[in-house]
Parts: C-alpha cells; structure tokens; sequence
C-alpha cells in the first residue's frame, strides 16, 4: 500500500471506524435540550442520525451529550466518532469553532493547517489526507453537517460573543 | 455462444483504438478501467467523427439549402442509420435524446400530455386513468423507476412491480400476476447495471401483450455488450445511450415502434419539430423529427453513429463472447478472496461482464479507495439502484465492469489489489 493511502486511512481513523465512539442513540439528560439530524450522502448511500443534547454551564449552552446512529465508510462514520470526542463538554461557541476549523482543513487540499489551529482539532487532524480526495470530503463532514444541524433544531442560539468559559482559556486575538 | 476471448493480437488491436487506456495514474500506475458500466471509454474513430464534423461539416442540420446543411443533416441522418441498424430498428424509429434518462421521461411525459387529452383521438393509448397500473422491476435504475413513480402521481396511476430473486434474476414467475387487466406500461430493464443479469424479454413481452400493455426496455447496459434485436425483441420502446457504447456523452437514442411514434404526442415544443404554425395553433411534423424539439446534438449523434459502426465492424457476437469470458474471470477473481460475496448470479449464463460485491466489513468507498491505489477503476455506491440494494440488505456495493476492451490481466490486477482490501483495514490479521 502506497504512503498517500497510510496519509488517507490513519491509524486513527482505522481505530474510531472499528470502535466507534458515541455510537447508539441514547436520550440526554430530562433537564437538557435536544436536537436531531438525519443526514445522507446522496452520492454513496452514506447516512447519520446524531442527537445533540444541551445544558448550561453558567449562562452558557453547552453539549452534554452526542450520540448517533450510522452507515457508511470508515472516513465518515471515523468522523462522527472524533466529533463526538471533540465537542462534548465544549460550549457552543467553541463548538462552532471547531466545527469551522475541521471544514478549513477540509478545503486545504492536504497541506493541513497551522499548528495553533491543528492543535485545536485533536485527532481530527487525522483527517489531513482525506482533503487530498475530493469525493471523500463530503464523507468526512456528514456528521459534522448533522451535528450542525441537530444544535440549530435545539432552536438554541450559539453565543454571539466569546463566553466566560473561553475567554478564560484563549487570548485575544 | 462460446466464450471465446479475443486473441491477444486482435485485443491489442482494439486497445490501440482507445487513446485514454494507455494513461497512467496514481504515481506511474497503469490504468486498469474495470467502471465500463458508468461510461465506457472511447475510440479514436468517435474522436474523429466528432472532430471531422466540427472541422468540415458544421452546419445546421434539416434547415438551409447550402452545401454545408446539406452534408451536415446528411452526416445527422446517416449516423440515425447507424445506430438504427445497429440495433435491429428502422431509422423512423430512432429518436436523438440527450441521454436514455432523457428518453424515458420523454416516454412518461407524451404519456402525461396524452392523459391531459393531447395528440386528439389516435394518442388515447397512451392515456392513463386513476387505477390504471405501471409495472416496473425492483431491478430497476433510478431512470426507469422515478419517471414511472412521477407519471402515476400525475395520473393517479399506480406502480407495481416484479420481483428479484436471490441470485439477482427478475422473477418471471410474478409476471402472471404483478402484471393484470390494469398494467398499461410494463417497464424493465434488459441488463442490470449492478447484478449483471440479463433479462430475458420474451416472457415480459408476451405477458404485456396478453393485457394489451406497453412495453419500455432499459437497453442501456445490454446494447453496448450483447448483440439486440429490437424488431426481434418485439418492445414497444427502448432506450440506450451512447456513452455506455463507446459513444460521446450528450447523446441517447429512443426506439419506438413506428406507429407508436406516429400516435404519440410531443413533448419538448419549439423549433425543428412543426409543421405549420398560426398564432392561434400548431401541427407537427412525423416522428423522429416531432420528438426532436431545438437544436440537436449534431456531432454528439455522429459520433454515436461511429461508435455503432465500431462495434458493428468488431461484431456483437464477438464482443459477446469476449466479455462472457471476462465474466468468469471476474467471478473467479472475486470469489477466490475470502469474505466477498456477489450481488447477483454467480454463474455466467445470461450475465454481463458486470460484478457488484461487497467485502464484509469494509465499506463499499473503503473498498474502491483502495482498488484505486492500485490503478483500478471500479464504482462504488448504490449505482443509481438503491431498491435493489436494500432487496439485498446493503447500502452499497463495489462494482468492476468490463468492456470489449478489458484484458485478462486487467482482471488479475484487480484481484491482486481486492486480496489486500481486508487486511489494510484490520481484518483477518
């Protein structure tokens, strides 16, 4: 197998295809908000059901909880499994931001991104190679596009302005 | 009809025909083109044609009385000879479409227009009522389902359909009664594009015209690797299109028997396609041309023409024989990796070079991505048939399709690369 595949199927998405985390819908928490997206990849097949679950940290909306449902290839079913890594615990504001920083990295043809910006991604840098093939990108950002959407259909809006919990851990810019 | 391959001189011959395979991609690797099915790749006799038109020809076709119109609608109309010919049709009967979804929904739509009481008395046949049912297969490509589920929510018709059985044939049994006094449009395909079945036609046909239905045939997958017959067939219509038969995209071909075509009503209106026009109302020319609305795909239709004549020069019998030989070979390739199982016959009687499988546990994309790392071009997904994918429980599947010009090694390469797919992914380590 050439380097380009090993670059495209880390062993860390290989790992999070196999055991995925999140996987099996489950209910939040009765105090928390939810939200729900089925999304598919019309070209391949490919489809996600995440459910979102939302509480508060202070004032701040946070996710509580991420859970899905799920068919498709190892890049997009690796892919909800970071997410759900990613953003739980994270308040809103730092998801879309992570959420925005993944779909940079996708647009960059595989040169990934800063190391600053990378290190925020975690093991969603991983996914650097897959920005290499474009017809596998809309893999990798399926569950990213549910989870989108399941946090709009809360009907909870994403904080306009950097919150107590965030700005206590980044500088300004 | 034996299942003689080409000899290697002959298949060198055909490959040099072909200027793309001898590419390379993927760091230096060579090309081993196993999507024939999705589009086959061309030869320079339809690059030629194409090109010869443009530089010589050009003109507007059935308008104009300079030379240059001349030897263009000529060129037009020789090349409807062709692929009429080519198909056992007359050339009446052969109408340019842009493609075979095209000439599908032009079939479901003169349908529509003649419910909305269009085309006057002689078009009632093709006139659906409330009840009235459209059978399709669950074999079906999206393009011979969606236009029929369409029709039927216009017409308040309803759409029913046959079966498949386990090894991916059509069950011709349900045919005496999926299909009734009600059925006025029997749709099905000739070959599948997933399993590789072929179908065979006269018991549908019979069935159809023992209630008095029409016949629409998916000719898309059979015309381009089996010789066909439409008169000898005895549908009704047919489409197929060029791409798939070593043809330019852009083009297609609908057949309709001629005092079909002569009852039907048009569907696109405009330009090319009247007679006499008044500002009050308009009549309209005879089929082909009534179904020929706008400026045509002049050079696309040429080049058409010049793939029929290709294969024609090749001969259907000949072609057919090669790829069933690369039929066995691809089931023997896929069937000596552990852990991959056929959509469809594993036999090679009455079965295309076409071979959809799944790996377990690797999907489908994860499958093609790795055949493609090693230069071969499968299709991956659900290849514009998701019924029938889930008939058989899956998403997706991987599929290697052959043309004429396939070779033995090509096929060896692809079975190399699949033995690898499960253990790059953790399996059977």
């Amino acid at each position: 197998m050439t380097s380009s595949m090993e670059q495209l199927y880390q062993q860390v998405i290989l790992d999070h295809a196999r055991d995925p985390h999140g996987r099996g819908l489950v209910d939040g928490p009765a105090d928390a908000v939810a939200g729900e997206s089925h999304q598919v990849n019309p070209t391949c097949g490919d489809e996600v059901t995440l459910r979102v679950a939302l509480g508060t940290r202070g004032t701040v909306p946070v996710v509580e909880g991420v859970s899905w449902e799920g068919q498709g290839c190892s890049i997009s079913q690796a892919s909800v499994s970071v997410l759900t890594d990613l953003v739980t615990g994270q308040d809103l504001r730092q998801v879309d931001e992570v959420a925005e920083t993944f779909r940079a990295l996708m647009h960059t043809r595989g040169a990934g991104l800063d190391e600053e910006r990378e290190d925020a991604l975690g093991d969603a840098t991983a996914f650097t190679g897959v920005a290499k093939y474009p017809a596998r990108i809309k893999c990798a950002l399926l569950g990213w596009a549910a989870l989108k959407d399941a946090i709009a259909k809360t009907g909870v809006a994403v904080p306009a302005t950097a919150s107590a919990a965030a700005t206590t851990t980044e500088e300004p810019a | 009809m034996t299942e003689t391959m080409l000899s290697a001189g002959e298949l060198a011959a055909v490959r040099a025909d072909f200027p793309l395979l001898a590419r390379t991609l993927r760091d230096g690797k060579p090309l081993v083109y196993l999507d024939s099915g999705a589009t086959s790749q061309k030869p320079d006799v339809v690059l030629d044609a194409e090109q010869d038109f443009y530089a010589q020809r050009n003109a507007a076709v059935h308008r104009g009385a300079h030379q240059l119109a001349e030897e263009a609608t000529e060129a037009f109309e020789h090349a409807r000879e062709q692929v009429a010919s080519f198909v056992g049709a007359d050339v009446g009967e052969v109408v340019w479409t842009t493609n075979a979804t095209a000439g599908l929904n032009l079939v479901a739509y003169a349908m529509s227009n003649a419910t909305a009481g269009r085309g006057g008395e002689a078009a009632r046949r093709f006139a659906l009522a409330p009840g009235d049912e459209i059978v399709v297969t669950e074999a079906e490509h999206h393009a011979n389902l969606v236009p029929w589920q369409e029709l039927a929510a216009r017409t308040g018709a309803v759409v029913r359909w046959v079966g498949v059985d386990d090894d991916g044939r059509l069950r011709t049994d349900e045919l005496a009664h999926v299909v009734t006094d009600r059925t006025r449009v029997l749709a099905f395909t000739h070959a599948s594009n997933v399993t590789g079945a072929v179908t065979d036609v006269a018991p549908f046909v019979a069935r159809a015209r023992a209630v008095g239905a029409l016949t629409v045939l998916d000719a898309c997958q059979s015309v381009p690797h089996l010789p066909v017959d439409l008169h000898a067939l005895g549908v009704d219509f047919a489409v197929f299109s060029g791409h798939k038969m070593l043809g330019p995209t852009g083009v297609g071909a609908l057949y309709g028997r001629r005092e079909l075509l002569e009852a039907m009503p048009p569907v696109a209106t405009g330009g090319s396609m009247v007679e006499v026009v008044t500002m009050q109302s308009t009549t309209y020319a005879p089929p082909p041309q009534r179904f020929e609305a706008g400026t045509q795909m002049v050079a696309q239709a040429i080049g058409m023409g010049a793939a029929a004549a290709y294969l024609a020069e090749l001969g259907m019998d000949a072609v057919a024989a090669h790829e069933a030989a690369l039929a066995a070979e691809l089931l023997d390739a896929v069937a000596s990796v552990p852990h991959v199982r056929v959509l469809g016959p594993t036999d090679t009687r009455d079965r295309l070079a076409t071979v959809s499988f799944v790996v377990d546990g690797v999907h489908a994309h994860d499958v093609g991505q790795v055949l493609d790392d090693a230069g071969v071009a499968v299709r991956v997904g659900h290849h514009c048939a998701q019924p029938l994918h889930r008939r058989f429980g899956v998403a997706a599947t991987a599929r290697a399709s052959a043309s004429v010009y396939t070779t033995s090694q090509e096929i060896a390469v692809f079975r190399e690369a699949l033995t690898g797919v499960r253990a790059f992914f953790g399996w059977d380590r």
